[in-house]
């Protein structure tokens, strides 16, 4: 009531029914809400409560530190079957992470060529593209995995064969077999951080020299030869600097065990199907994107460049790419996620990522709500520093007005 | 004087015979495929590729191909204990015509198979006018398809009432199961995801964080986390002792994921309407209800038609993912088949794929296709 008079502004009962009142609908509408949510809520903790008291079960994250108790194919930090779960948990999560960053890598290299490609004048380069990214825009991608999986890389030659490969050809350091592609493992020697010193080094030298080869330009009208100085800077001072503190770098070779190759480097084809397939899949999504950007960027862009005397290629590079990488940046970000997201599907393969690991980890121990929560809380988090990164990336690209 | 002036033509010059460049095909071939040198060497690698492979993938496909065979000896090589010539391989279309049924309606009861295939009837149907934008009648079409449909179907497929024998939706699999998870998905999501979307735009702060937290997390985690939940967790979460439905927790995790994503497409064409139209709204008296369903949806909806058909296309494909919690649908089905004893060959696997691939594929790129043609109508009514 005190609402209702405080509207009219006076003492009078108000002409509109209490029921109108937007301010106590909205009001009366939040509390029904939340008591619904609470009492589902609170009905599904009792059930949980008496779910796992049936099944004398208790909750919480102490279990993750107990042995794990089985191995795992690819592991980049220490691990054996005697580790925790939780460290368990953590080489999937560095395999998930792995898999998605060479994934990302290699989905936005081919996806450039190919949405640059469907743009060609040229017919047949044109076609292709549109062939290719038809096909593999609509396939689930869990059928390109296992197209990998099952269809090429289990028809690869046995190990028997290659132990016969090796025999024929003992100087022979590179295999590949449907147990995965082995070859020669790096070993570093001591003194290799002097390198990898040195390469940091160089990397730094050869920003310093573009900022400064800009600033040239801008003064002088003369471009120094930036390409070739970086080149040097990177590539050439690090391998120096390699065979002057006398080449600390030896290779493992992978050579025929009793069973299995002894050794070396191998790329498991868990890894090797789930990381194609992402990345093919992927791929079209990003041609499609990118072919949208630049098709966004006006033709008076392209047309201004060249009578301003630019080539071809510094046309686009300077001009239309910027422009159109506006276009692109937000849909690009949301691939990345997919793909992030679509890393799960390594669980198919048995490739041993996050989900992978702790869906072994549920059987064994029965943890469901912990590994389901684990799981969601970190693929949020990856998700969310992904869209703070590229949304910081987008607002540096974006259009500065005035 | 007049008569000196003799330069003017009076008869019409022949048109001149357009440039060879421009008619021929030679003048085609080199305008589109040898414009320059790194277009020249562009098409020659191209075709070298082609020519490298596409003989050999047609061969694969039709031509060595075995077509009729009643088990997996009519696909293996001479040592393989087969007939074929050794160095032999090709698909093996004889197995994916054996397991046909199978592939699309599971181990459904063959002599029942007529319901699924009544299911089938009426959907296309339904569906045929309901995509066709001249046939009138859409509001009727549209609750035959997505009210009266579903509850007929689920009586006719799941059976144990009016004297048809109860089978069990363990039995259900294949296409049939792919179809029915991905319908579920779109009838469900479309509702709720306006409704989230609605209550994402919302004024009142506990139902927009409600709102917002449950989209953002379902959009932020794998269709695999969801699935796994609702697997998993479901069952924890309902009355001790319960046997929930497994197909029926695949169909609440597909719901629930597609959803969140719908509620994103939508709320997209919310924020394309104009103030001016709410506010109209508003002025007319309308109330919420009234507003939203008579003046904001439509146009919002309408406007974001290809973002939906996009959606219906990612769900189409995700419903695949069941197969890892051990469900059959079309794609588990296939999987599962390769370990049939009668049909292991080397090449059962890529078969059994590229089939599956292939059924996926037309499904997806026929409504790719539409959303396009959609897309070209409503362009139509916003040219001036």
């Amino acid at each position: 009531m005190a609402l209702a008079d405080a509207r009219t502004g006076s003492g009078e009962p108000p002409k509109v029914s209490l029921l109108y009142n937007p301010a106590l609908r909205s009001i009366v509408y939040q509390v029904v809400t939340l008591v619904v949510i609470v009492a589902a809520v609170w009905y599904a903790w009792n059930n949980v409560v008496q779910n796992l008291a049936r099944a004398n079960m208790t909750a919480g994250f102490g279990f993750l530190n107990s042995r794990a108790g089985f191995d795992l194919a690819q592991t980049l930090i220490a691990y054996s079957s005697d580790s925790t779960y939780f460290r368990a948990l953590q080489v999937g999560l560095i395999n998930t992470l792995v898999v998605a960053a060479a994934g990302i890598v290699t989905a936005t290299i081919v996806g450039l060529l190919v949405g640059i490609g469907r743009l060609s004048h040229n017919w047949l380069i044109a076609r292709l593209c549109t062939v290719y990214v038809e096909i593999f825009r609509n396939i689930p991608p869990l059928l390109v995995i296992f197209f990998w999986y099952l269809g090429v890389l289990a028809l690869l030659p046995s190990i028997r064969t290659i132990f016969q490969h090796v025999k024929d050809d003992p100087n022979a350091v590179f295999f590949i077999s449907n147990r995965g592609i082995y070859m020669p493992a790096p070993i570093f020697g001591e003194g290799f951080g002097v390198v990898l010193a040195a390469f940091v080094i160089g990397i730094i030298a050869a920003i310093g020299f573009t900022i400064w080869a800009n600033a040239r330009q801008r003064a002088t009208g003369k471009r120094p030869p930036v390409l070739w100085v970086n080149l040097g800077l990177i590539l050439l001072f690090p391998l120096i600097v390699f065979v002057a503190v006398g080449s600390p770098l030896s290779l493992d070779y992978a050579v025929p065990g009793s069973f299995n190759m002894k050794g070396g480097m191998v790329i498991g084809p868990e890894f090797l199907a789930l990381y194609l397939a992402l990345s093919l899949y992927t791929a079209s999504f990003i041609a499609e994107i990118v072919r949208a950007g630049i098709r966004g960027v006006s033709k008076g862009q392209s047309e201004a460049s060249y009578a301003l005397g630019l080539r071809p290629g510094q046309a686009t590079r300077l001009v239309v790419l910027p422009q159109a990488l506006r276009i692109i940046i937000p849909p690009l970000t949301s691939q990345y996620l997919n793909l992030i997201k679509n890393s799960s599907l390594a669980v198919a393969v048995g490739y041993a990522d996050l989900v992978a690991v702790g869906g072994t980890i549920l059987n064994q121990s029965g943890k469901s709500i912990e590994i389901i929560s684990i799981w969601m809380l970190i693929y949020v988090s990856i998700s969310l520093i992904t869209s703070l990164f590229m949304n910081w990336f987008n607002a540096k690209m974006a259009l500065v007005e005035r | 004087m007049a008569e000196s002036i003799t330069y003017v033509r009076e008869d019409f010059l022949e048109p001149e015979k357009a440039p060879l460049s421009d008619s021929s095909a030679i003048g085609w071939i080199r305008k589109n495929l040898f414009a320059s040198v790194k277009d020249s060497i562009l098409s020659l690698l191209a075709l070298a590729a082609l020519v490298y492979f596409l003989p050999g993938l047609i061969n694969w496909l039709f031509v060595s191909a075995v077509w009729i065979g009643a088990d997996r000896t009519a696909c293996l090589t001479v040592d393989q204990g087969g007939q074929l010539p050794a160095g032999w391989s090709g698909a093996c279309w004889a197995y994916v015509g054996d397991r046909f049924v199978q592939f699309m309606f599971g181990s459904y009861p063959r002599d029942e198979l007529w319901r699924p295939l009544l299911v089938v009837a009426m959907f296309v149907g339904l569906l045929v006018p309901f995509l066709m934008p001249k046939v009138p009648r859409k509001g009727l079409n549209a609750i035959l398809l997505l009210i009266v449909l579903p509850v007929i179907a689920f009586f006719l497929l799941l059976g144990g009432v009016f004297g048809l024998r109860h089978v069990e939706t363990s039995l259900w699999g294949g296409l049939m199961v792919t179809l029915i998870i991905s319908f579920v998905g779109i009838t469900v999501s479309l509702p709720a995801g306006i409704l989230l979307a609605l209550g994402r735009r919302s004024q009142m702060p506990v139902l927009k964080t409600v709102c917002v937290a449950f989209i953002e997390l379902i959009r932020g985690v794998p269709l695999i986390t969801v699935l796994f939940m609702a697997s998993v967790l479901l069952p924890l979460f309902l009355e001790p002792g319960n046997n929930i439905d497994k197909f029926l927790r695949a169909l609440i995790g597909v719901s629930i994921f597609a959803s969140a994503y719908m509620a994103e497409v939508i709320r997209g064409g919310l924020q394309a309407i104009p103030k001016g139209q709410y506010e109209a709204a508003d002025a007319l008296g309308l109330n919420y209800f009234h507003k939203m369903t008579f003046v904001v949806l439509p146009q919002a909806i309408k406007l974001v038609i290809p973002g939906i058909v996009n959606t219906f296309i990612g769900m189409f494909k995700d419903t695949s993912l069941v197969t890892i919690i051990s469900m059959y649908d079309l794609l588990g089905i296939v999987k599962a088949s390769f370990g049939d004893s009668g049909w292991i060959t080397p090449v059962t696997p890529l078969t059994g794929l590229i089939f599956a691939g292939f059924t996926f594929w037309i499904f997806c790129f026929g409504m790719s296709r539409y959303s396009a043609f959609v897309e070209r109508r409503l362009d139509k009514g916003h040219k001036r």
